[in-house]
């Protein structure tokens, strides 16, 4: 069957071509539930009528981060379909525009320019990852069209202008978290970190991670950093361990960390590894096996959480995407729609300036990951859970409040 | 002290796979003068093939013996054939037009497989990274001090299987009729048809050799960095292509000696300095090569022939 590949090579470079010009208007109106796989092209670009709003969305549905971009895309296009099937907003249906922009900052921004000129959307959802969605905000702001990012934690983000919110809590918050569980909970003295310096995420999360834990009398042997997209880190791992630390702060993507947990095994480094919210990923399992066991990161959400509103979102979820349960970054992207449909209810008009007072007054709205209420720098205020690794599973530990 | 041999041996192991990569570079540059931007890539479909192969063999097979030796021959076979396809259709029609040509189609055909392998249909893997299977059980062979430093038996293994494959090679280019024909159509391909070599056949087999190193390249670098996407080809690629430049493109062994270079010049800018600055001492260690000598380590300058 493998020889069948080389085959179609030439049915590939099509694909490749129809793939670089990704547009999935998935209109949720059918209630269909959205494929795992994303359509390809249906044109795209069609100005929609006038009996619909149509709201953008950007995310990486291809590329290293693919499945936060999935993830994203389904948690939206369920709260889109539980807001159509209630009869919509102002009498309209909702659809959302969704471009790939294959995990690229250059490519979310120009996704961003498409749905505000082709596409005439009133609000734009996204990106997962803060690069991009410092991208995103930029064009944004500059056009006047908000913007809520459901889990970009870089505080930079919403910095950009007053139409930029975030539905999520931001860096410093889960620096100071695991710096906290690592002190107190797990009394350790000595970490290192190893950072992605190529992610704005990363290096927000390690800034404060260390700042608080210094603070709290703990000692940073070394900052080691990679490059998103490497897969060996022997190198930088046999400097860490030869400063013989008690934990090492990796807060990466799960892409990263399951090779970086399997490498530091090999090597000898048996303590646990730390992380925030971009481990949240079942390939985290897969890719690190039993090497990531034992360790622990900062999240959003929990799907033990026994509230009635994430037992219901959990079930709906499953019904729509083949009983996946849904990971942290379905629930924001979730929270993130709902958010926007509320503030499109509330808002007198569709109008950019009318949409951004709606969404900064949104106060106590009651998300599946936590009470949202959005402060004066447009952040959502809220808690976050420590989550440990074990048999390729992560659980509740504890919840740490701001 | 420790920590330097740890060093010395995570260098020797990725500069062993980038050598590999390298070969594949130099040998179709060496025939077509043609630098084949498709060959990460096409590694990337043999570990691609690889792990569809491991998976069907099952758990228990594909860590025998035999299930790693199948596995070995599936994706090399499987990528000689693809190796022979993408010359056959697209190179061979461009032969007698420009060489830019050719560069243009080599980056296409590499950005059509990177990215065709990212959607989710059909036999096509998707875009999330996978995990490799451990086809070979990693065990502690040598363990110095208190774990101070480790040597898995994967890492000899892999480093004998990279030994081997560099040795058949040399073999193959120096040793057979083959090899005498392709250092001939290396030399001047014209001419080289004009004494009755069938250039065409030497070339495609020239592809089918390439690509079945860089399969059986790209399965090492799978078992030993356990994570396989399908933008690994552009990444190993980009540095295995430097690799050979260093050492003279065109020059086998100087493909091995730069990639050994290069592997071990990484690891250490990594392991004392910072990560941030791998890609640009490589780059500069590049560049200083070509100042010294433009033609790489080992390479001649020839004058263009008119």
């Amino acid at each position: 069957m493998r020889r069948l590949a080389p085959m179609l090579l030439a049915a590939l470079a099509v694909l490749a071509v129809a793939c670089e010009k990704k547009t999935q208007p998935t209109g949720e109106g059918g209630g269909q539930p959205a494929a795992q796989v994303p359509a390809v092209a249906q044109g795209g670009g069609t100005p929609a009528g006038d009996d619909v709003i149509v709201l953008g969305e950007v995310g990486a549905l291809t590329g290293g981060q693919a499945t936060f971009g999935i993830s994203s895309r389904n948690g939206i296009a369920l709260a889109l379909k539980e807001a159509n099937a209630a009869g919509g907003v102002k009498g309209k249906k909702l659809v959302v525009r969704v471009y790939d922009d294959q995990s690229k900052p250059e490519e979310a921004a120009q996704a961003v320019t498409r749905l505000i000129t082709q596409d005439k959307v009133v609000l734009i959802l996204g990106e997962v990852a803060s690069s991009s969605s410092l991208a995103m905000a930029e064009k944004a702001q500059a056009a006047g069209v908000p913007m809520i990012t459901p889990s970009s934690t870089n505080p930079t983000v919403t910095e950009k202008g007053d139409f930029i919110f975030r539905v999520c809590f931001i860096d410093p918050f889960q620096g100071f978290v695991m710096a906290k569980f690592a002190r107190e909970n797990l009394k350790l003295n000595k970490v290192a970190v190893l950072q992605d310096n190529k992610s704005a995420y990363s290096i927000g999360l390690t800034e404060v991670f260390r700042q608080k834990f210094a603070e709290l009398g703990g000692k940073i042997t070394v900052t080691e950093s990679y490059s998103q997209g490497d897969t060996d880190y022997r190198a930088q791992l046999t400097a860490i361990k030869k400063t013989q630390p008690e934990g090492i702060y990796v807060p990466g993507y799960y892409s990263e960390v399951g090779v970086i947990a399997r490498q530091a095994r090999e090597l000898g480094l048996k303590v646990p590894l730390m992380g925030g919210d971009g481990w949240d990923s079942e390939k985290l399992f897969e890719l690190g096996g039993s090497a990531i066991d034992g360790s622990y990161f900062s999240n959003h959400y929990s799907p033990d959480n026994p509230d009635e509103l994430v037992k219901k979102f959990i079930a709906d979820y499953k019904a729509d995407y083949n009983g996946a349960v849904p990971d942290a970054l379905a629930a924001l992207a979730y929270d993130a729609a709902r958010v926007a449909i509320d503030a499109l209810k509330r808002a007198p008009d569709t109008s950019g300036p009318a949409l951004r007072d709606a969404i900064a007054q949104t106060k106590n709205f009651p998300g599946v990951a936590g009470v949202i209420t959005l402060d004066a720098k447009r952040n959502a205020v809220k808690s976050a859970v420590v989550l440990k690794v074990a048999d390729g599973k992560a659980s509740y530990v504890t919840t740490i409040a701001p | 002290m420790s920590q330097l041999l740890q060093h010395l041996i995570n260098g020797l192991a990725s500069g062993t796979i980038y050598a590999l990569v390298a070969l594949g570079y130099t040998m179709v540059y060496g025939v077509l003068k043609l630098i084949n931007f498709a060959h990460g890539d096409v590694m990337m479909v043999g570990v691609y093939m690889g792990y569809a192969t491991a998976f069907a063999l099952g758990r228990e097979a594909q860590r025998s013996l035999w299930g790693v030796v199948i596995i070995f021959a599936v994706a090399m076979g499987g990528c000689a054939l693809l190796g022979f396809l993408i010359e056959r259709f697209a190179y061979r029609p461009l032969r007698e037009k420009p060489r830019l040509t050719a560069l243009i189609t080599a980056i296409g055909i590499s950005f059509a497989l990177s990215y065709g392998f990212q959607l989710d249909i059909g036999f096509l893997p998707g875009a999330s990274p996978r995990a490799f299977p451990e086809v070979i059980v990693p065990t502690e062979w040598f363990i110095i001090g208190d774990r101070d430093v480790v040597v898995w038996n994967w890492q000899v293994i892999s480093f004998l299987i990279a030994v081997t494959l560099m040795v058949t090679l040399q073999f193959l280019v120096y040793r057979t009729r083959f090899g005498k024909a392709m250092r001939a159509v290396s030399w001047d391909h014209r001419t080289a048809a004009l004494m009755g070599i069938p250039t065409d056949r030497i070339i495609a087999l020239t592809f089918m050799l390439s690509s079945a190193l860089a399969a059986g390249a790209g399965l090492l670098y799978a078992i030993k960095d356990t994570s396989v996407s399908p933008l690994m080809g552009l990444y190993v690629g980009l540095k295995a292509f430097v690799a050979a430049v260093i050492g003279g493109i065109g020059n086998v062994p100087g493909a091995v000696v730069g990639a050994l270079l290069l592997g071990l010049v990484e690891e250490f800018v990594v392991g004392y300095a910072a990560s941030t600055w791998r890609d640009a001492v490589a780059f500069g260690f590049l560049i200083l090569v070509l100042l010294v000598k433009p033609g790489g380590l080992f390479g001649r300058v020839a004058a263009e022939k008119v």
